[in-house]
């Protein structure tokens, strides 16, 4: 290569969320290659094949360059937009959302997609004064999350992950390709290297499921039922660490048994602790093997019982938590768990047997001494070598919840919680059980021209922490943290426009959502929410009266726009993975990275950064002005240099070298240079914690003062992994009437009382509840290919040279049983909708379930995209065939499809038929939308040469004509 | 004498298909480039590409396998490829093993991508010349780059170690050394072709625990009953004879 007009320079990735650090080979200007950073932390040089084909978004036909209008006297809808310039759509805006903010801020309802930058979306939101603000949580991993994190105090993924550099033996559960991307692959294959055993239980084996030791199938949405039965056995042979459980969890405090007394259920305590909310107090009992008498359980000298019933000396009849366990686990065998997800008895219990043997056979020992918050010192670190890793495939259910807080027992019975070989944490996790910030609490938290009183998202812990009006109703749009659905801590997007739509809970005015898919594929039941975004009222007005979508590329949802604003492509713009939000962090301790423009942006795209701190600023929210109302910050550089999250704490959206020569880090005062320091770094900062600080982390002292003094967490207080949940039983108690304080609705109180079970439960899914099994005999599912991101990549030439349309993959019996042959286009039909598709036989699938690649399928004449093409033609998309909303059986109207604990939308519950298609109908997929037309700016109307070739100065220039 | 190759790994390859776009990024403004497209927006897209990952399954459900297949030109020994050339525009060379396209004396006729037994050569169909894998000629022989990048571009981009790149004559090169030690096997060695890449096949992991390892003095269930008061108040003091 000629050595002449070539630069390099670094950024981080973001051909999808993992954030992998890449260097970036200039010739002339042009993009020569993207190549893996080896310096980085998180993909040590390696690159997948999204990262490798970058160019080809960068230079993809399907973007967006222009502020575009929709044109008046055009319906919405329609894809007929006019350019106008930023500082008229800039005077648009403020005018629109300052009377909103003035008058009724909750009309404006703020959505976001998979940008994970919510530290600047939540801070801009809370400050406008809007509740209605949620990113795509709700629809991807919340009950991840949330099943995790009220259950141990971390979860998977940023904030936590398999050990597989110690582990022996590592399951996967479910589809979870891609969180975490490269960084799981690079362990995966050094794990297997090292001659580790990697077993998957998925119904499908694709994907990295093709390299397990064992596969083994199992019926979609019944993991929860698996897990029972395993710790079933686990504890039946004593294959628990028990000095674990005791130490480290509340398995041996004893619970109220009295149910006439007002604290049935609920930990007997020695004292009343008021601080609550994020504090799990250390005042209660266990019942010690030598006094044989209740002590309180932080006299770490007790040697207490881990199983029994007993009395205290008041008469109360109490038990332990473990015995609870027990009691439950008892009637879920392995035979019972065998008939849900259609894994043999015998190999359930000789998973089991090999997890709990491995567990205890195998121990690790590293010569690291730690302290505990008890105070005692320990010489070593302990570990238990099996790992579990799962995202999506558990998290997408209406039963998710529990499934995910039954792995989380599972992972504590074996004693694998931030120990080597098992689960670590990633800071800024482990954090309180649940962490500190909570919603509003009720309607008077949204004032006019007022900050949000109140965080839009948080974690209740109590039905207190409730966002809802006296009558126990949802206040948010999308009713998250109502009794619906009370820990939805991510929010549920996918309830957003259907809601907004029919005015329940009530109506808005402007919904904004930035790079989110919401008229495809994130949407579920996506043909209506199409109707819904263009339906108008009986005045003829839009029953969602103003849309404003922030993109890149032209995807279905920018055709349903009053307004689209370009943003740019991730090579194109400053950002932060902060620890505010969803850092890169690593186990050994906290990573965050930034990136930093490699070329200069397209046309008049404008990152949405950018455009959140004009709106801030014009809108006069605190954190964009000062004390005279002017704008406080030059760009969004400047903002992510100088902003704290309060006067002078130190603290900002990045960690590294603060200071004010970049001296400090994770605290410290404002560094101007801070932008050049990540760049000369690699544009990452890593910092290693002492050994001694890695492990144990929730009951680690010195890694909690640590934490406490560079302000990751509020306490230095142990965090006790909830074998049983108080949590829960508050909620049960109040669905139950037995509790002061917020009520649910009456005819949600059984709905409460039910899914608010305080020890792991398993129920089915609600949609599986209410489906005529007979009738739709197959469960439908998506996985997720690792060469395209969701809808991020059918822009882009190369990628959909991999994926250009997609296949309903199920068992040839299927085939034979319902009269069709490999290849044939059937019919795929839910109780919601039905999809034309083609279907592939495949001897790697379960026979009781069919899937698909997810969001291959387009709508026609999106994404660049010419009218003939494979994806819209042949594609599809199984969003059809799930419905949003589900019929409330307790009254009239409806109810999200979503998990009753935390509204992950429950889009891997659906229940299809297939059968052929007839042979006169199309040979195209069903059901097809009107071809979008092209946007002015879009660079789709130049021919180009066939092939890349970078320094020729072509794609430069065609960038620069963009919009012209 | 040199036989540079790539050794790719089975039992960890995930087909993730990084080499395959990682490859193309390289090559398509390199030496060996433009590798063309054709219908890039639109209606089946395809192009040129040097390496592709095929997928396929092995066996009956449930004992099924799913094989990701990553396959490129193998720089054969004996290159069947070479001797049909009418033009000598298909080359091996004697320094590297290499097996080359001199794209100035190629006149796109097919006969090597007919000769060839494994479906490695794609005639572009823009510039009318065979292509097909380098090994990165021009990368590994760069000085200009650090000796540890001076590696294929697949080789590099591959998470999971998949492919390792190396002389095979060396025996104690890490190629050969994997080859020896991991059952590294030919394609279709009875063509005569004696391929340079090789191939690891999946190797498993089978439990190794039995169900005597239940049985445990130090069982944890057995510490529940310790100092637990008796049911029966009736001790040796009350019974004994002597």
């Amino acid at each position: 290569m000629s050595k002449q007009n070539i630069e390099v320079k670094s950024t981080t990735c973001y051909m999808c969320a993992c954030r992998c650090g890449i260097n970036v080979t200039l010739e002339k200007g042009e993009i020569r290659y993207i190549e893996g950073n080896p310096n980085h932390p998180l993909n040590k040089g390696v690159i997948c094949a999204k990262g490798s084909a970058g160019i080809m978004k960068q230079y993809s036909p399907g973007r967006v360059t222009q502020v575009l209008k929709r044109k008046e006297g055009t319906e919405r809808g329609a894809g007929s937009f006019e350019v106008i310039s930023w500082d008229t759509a800039f005077d648009i805006l403020e005018e629109r959302l300052g009377n909103i903010r003035a008058t009724d801020p909750k009309k404006f309802a703020m959505f976001t997609g998979r940008d994970q930058m919510q530290a600047l979306t939540g801070l801009f939101a809370k400050q406008f004064g809007t509740p209605n603000y949620a990113a795509h949580g709700g629809f991807c991993s919340v009950n991840m999350a949330a099943g995790m994190i009220y259950t141990i105090g971390g979860s998977f993924w940023e904030f936590g992950g398999p050990d597989l550099e110690r582990a022996k033996l590592f399951i996967m559960i479910g589809t979870a390709e891609d969180h975490h991307s490269n960084p799981l692959k690079i362990e995966l294959a050094h794990f297997k290297k090292n001659g580790g055993r990697f077993i998957s239980i998925n119904p499908v084996r694709t994907g990295y499921s093709a390299i397990a030791d064992e596969w083994i199938p199992i019926r979609p949405g019944t993991d929860g039922a698996l897990f029972m039965a395993l710790n079933h056995v686990l504890i039946k042979e004593g294959l628990f660490d028990r000095e674990f459980l005791i130490k480290y969890t509340n398995a041996a405090e004893l619970i109220n048994q009295d149910e006439d007394s007002d604290g049935f259920g609920l930990f007997a305590r020695t004292t009343k602790d008021s601080r609550e909310g994020c504090i799990d107090p250390q005042n209660k009992l266990w019942w010690d093997r030598n006094e044989y008498a209740a002590v309180p359980s932080s006299n770490r000298g007790a040697d207490p019982y881990l199983f029994g019933e007993y009395k205290l000396d008041d008469g109360t009849a109490v038990k332990t938590a473990f015995q609870l366990l027990v009691d439950r686990l008892e009637e879920y065998t392995p035979e019972w768990a065998s008939e849900i997800t259609g894994i043999s008895a015998e190999q359930i219990r000789n998973l089991a047997y090999e997890m709990g043997i491995m567990a205890r056979d195998h121990k690790i020992e590293l010569p690291i001494s730690w302290t505990d918050v008890w105070g005692e010192e320990h010489d070593s670190v302990t570990g238990n070598p099996v790992a579990f890793h799962a995202m999506r495939g558990l998290a997408a259910h209406s039963n998710g919840y529990h499934a995910i807080r039954n792995m989380s027992i599972l992972m504590t019975l074996l004693g694998t919680i931030d120990r080597p070989g098992g689960f670590r944490h990633k800071a800024p996790f482990p954090r309180p059980i649940p962490p500190c910030p909570k919603p509003p609490k009720g309607p008077e938290a949204v004032q006019p021209n007022t900050e949000l009183d109140g965080m839009p998202l948080g974690f209740p812990a109590s039905p207190d922490d409730l966002f809802v009006d006296d009558k126990g109703e949802p206040v948010r749009l999308d009713k998250a943290f109502s009794w619906e659905h009370p820990l939805s801590a991510h929010g549920l997007m996918h309830n957003a426009i259907t809601n907004a739509w029919r005015g329940d809970p009530h109506k808005i005015d402007t919904l904004l959502l930035f790079m989110a898919n919401m008229a495809w594929n994130s949407s579920m039941n996506t043909s209506k929410v199409r109707e819904m975004l263009v339906d108008k009222d009986e005045e003829g007005e839009y029953k969602i009266p103003y849309i404003i979508v922030c993109d890149a590329f032209q995807s279905e949802t920018t055709q349903f726009a009053d307004i689209i604003l370009p943003d740019t492509t991730y090579l194109e713009r400053h950002d932060v993975m902060s620890m505010l939000d969803r850092p890169i962090s690593e186990f050994d301790g906290p990573v965050d990275s930034v990136r930093i423009p490699v070329v200069p942006p397209t046309g008049d795209c404008k990152p949405f950064q950018e455009v959140l701190l004009e709106l801030g600023t014009r809108l006069g929210l605190k954190a964009f002005v000062d004390e005279k109302g002017q704008r406080k910050y030059r760009d969004y550089p400047d903002f992510i240099i100088n902003h704290e999250t309060a006067p002078g704490s130190g603290i900002g959206f990045l960690a590294g070298w603060r200071g004010k020569a970049g001296e400090k880090s994770m605290k410290g005062e404002p560094n101007p240079n801070q932008w050049e320091m990540y760049a000369n770094n690699d544009c990452v900062y890593q910092h290693k914690l002492p050994k001694s600080y890695q492990y144990m982390r929730n009951w680690n002292e010195g890694y909690l003062e640590w934490a406490r003094h560079h302000g990751l967490t509020r306490y230095i207080e142990p965090i006790q992994i909830q074998i049983y949940s108080e949590i829960f039983q508050n909620f049960r108690l109040a669905a139950e009437g037995k509790r002061k304080g917020k009520q649910p609705p009456d005819h949600l109180r059984e709905r409460v009382k039910n899914y608010f079970d305080p020890l792991p439960m398993y129920h089915e899914p609600l949609e599986v509840e209410m489906t005529n099994r007979r009738e739709y005999p197959l469960s439908a599912i998506t996985q997720r290919p690792m060469a395209m991101y969701h809808s991020w990549d059918s822009q882009n030439a190369w990628l959909r040279q991999i994926h250009a349309h997609n296949h309903l993959y199920l068992h040839p019996s299927v085939g034979d049983h319902n009269g069709f042959e490999n290849g044939d286009w059937i019919w795929v039909e839910s109780m919601h909708g039905k999809v034309r598709c083609i279907c592939r036989f495949s001897e790697a699938v379960e026979p009781g379930t069919v899937w698909t690649w997810n969001a291959i399928g387009k709508a026609s004449g999106t994404w660049g995209l010419g009218k003939k093409a494979n994806e819209s033609n042949k594609g599809f998309l199984l969003n059809h065939l799930i419905a949003e909303e589900l019929p409330c059986k307790t009254r009239e109207g409806t109810i999200s499809n979503s998990d009753p604990v935390t509204g992950q939308a429950g889009w891997y519950d659906v229940r299809v038929k297939v059968y052929k298609a007839e042979e006169d109908e199309p040979k195209v997929t069903s059901p097809q939308f009107k071809t979008l037309p092209k946007y002015p700016g879009m660079m789709s109307r130049f021919k180009r040469p066939n092939g890349y070739k970078s320094g020729t100065g072509f794609f430069q220039a065609l960038l620069k004509m963009a919009g012209k | 004498m040199t036989q540079l190759a790539l050794i790719i790994d089975l039992n960890v390859c995930v087909g993730c298909s990084a080499c395959v776009t990682s490859c193309k990024e390289w090559n398509t403004s390199g030496s060996a480039g433009p590798m063309s497209d054709f219908n890039m927006y639109d209606q089946d897209p395809t192009g040129t590409f040097f390496n592709r990952v095929q997928t396929y399954e092995v066996g009956e459900y449930p004992n099924t396998e799913t094989v990701h297949f990553p396959k490129s030109c193998l720089h054969c020994e004996e290159p069947p490829c070479v001797p049909v050339c009418p033009t000598g525009a298909s080359y091996k060379r004697k320094q590297d093993g290499i097996v080359l396209v001199d794209y100035d004396k190629c006149i796109g006729c097919k006969y090597c991508s007919w000769a060839c037994p494994y479906g490695a050569r794609e005639i572009d169909e823009e510039q009318k010349v065979m292509k097909k894998c380098t090994l990165c000629v021009d990368r590994i022989y760069d000085m200009d780059l650090p000796e540890e990048r001076r590696q294929p571009a697949c080789v590099l981009a591959c998470p999971t170690t998949a492919r390792l790149f190396g002389d095979v004559h060396d025996p104690d090169s890490e190629v050969s050394i994997a080859i020896r030690e991991q059952g590294g096997y030919q394609l279709q060695p009875e063509w005569g072709t004696n391929p340079a890449n090789h191939y690891l096949p999946r190797r498993k992991v089978k439990s190794s625990v039995s169900k005597e390892d239940l049985t445990r003095v130090d069982n944890p269930l057995k510490d529940e009953h310790f100092n637990k008061p008796s049911d029966s108040d009736v001790t040796l003091e009350d019974s004994s004879w002597i």
